[in-house]
């Protein structure tokens, strides 16, 4: 069972740059082929600073920051018992290769289901430009099964 | 692309779906490496049998991903103002993903026309993500 004692930690920030090989990788990986995620001469041509990173790009940008072995060292669990349960976006502005995104993240709540053989640990994350804009808000449910 | 407008739109229209080609153990290295989801239990036959499943999974991450091109297929993805994924079953190697939406409602806040779609990915088992998306159109 994951202590309750973890809602409201708050993990230190953490600024991650944002690169245009990662985010060329990233479009081969899902299959995307518009020229604005995958091209950066076209990306510039359409007036963009950079290519640009893909709707789901925060949620890297969070794994990025914190390593998922590190996260379960801190929750006391093991990798085996994790599945993702949600993921919700807000967004506020794009992210584009060059940027250096600062993620925080922190522990929001902690939830017992089915008579604690199910958690839900539900993490908030705020991701901030170089600018000092707020360019993406995220809410995570991991969920734990304990057998 | 031509962007549709917020006053041709009508509530329970279909968006164009997006339909993938198999999921494969490659799809899934690729995935790992190029989004930092290093869990093993999507790489790693010997990893996921010790979970107590037959074999690796698709990241669910994967098929929000696959969610997201359906979405700015249809509209610029600086339409996308805020999006909720469900994860509601696994993904297994072999599997098709169908990226389906639909128009729920049409509505103004903040000065913004909105659009709110129901997504949603399926596989030939089962219905994979349940999802929510609010974009803004002129």
């Amino acid at each position: 069972m994951i202590d309750k004692k973890h809602i409201g930690y708050e993990f230190l920030p953490v600024t991650v740059p944002v690169e245009e090989g990662r985010l060329k990788f990233l479009a081969k990986a899902l299959g995307e082929t518009g020229d604005i995620y995958t091209n950066p001469d076209a990306a510039k041509a359409a007036g963009l600073p950079g290519l640009l990173a893909p709707p789901t790009f925060p949620f890297m940008l969070e794994i990025d920051a914190l390593d998922l072995v590190a996260f379960m060292s801190l929750l006391g669990e093991s990798l085996e018992k994790l599945l993702h349960g949600e993921e919700n976006f807000k967004y506020f502005a794009p992210i584009y290769a060059g940027d250096k995104i600062t993620v925080c993240k922190k522990i929001t709540d902690i939830i017992d289901k089915k008579e604690g053989t199910l958690q839900f640990v539900i993490s908030e994350n705020t991701f901030t430009n170089q600018a000092g804009e707020i360019v993406a808000e995220t809410r995570t449910n991991y969920v734990f099964h304990h057998k | 692309m031509k962007i549709p407008s917020f006053d041709s739109l009508k509530v329970g229209e279909e968006i164009p779906a997006l339909i993938t080609p198999p999921v494969t153990r490659h799809t899934l290295a690729l995935y790992c490496g190029a989004s930092g989801d290093h869990n093993p239990i999507h790489v790693d036959i010997d990893f996921a049998k010790s979970s107590g499943l037959d074999d690796v999974i698709a990241h669910g991450m994967l098929s929000t991903g696959y969610l997201a091109r359906m979405i700015t297929n249809w509209v610029p993805q600086s339409t996308l103002r805020s999006w909720k994924n469900r994860f509601t079953a696994m993904t297994h190697i072999g599997d098709i993903v169908t990226c389906t939406g639909k128009i729920t409602e049409k509505f103004e806040e903040g000065g913004e026309k909105l659009v709110r779609l129901e997504l949603q990915t399926n596989t030939p088992q089962a219905q994979t993500i349940i999802a929510e998306a609010v974009v803004a159109l002129e």
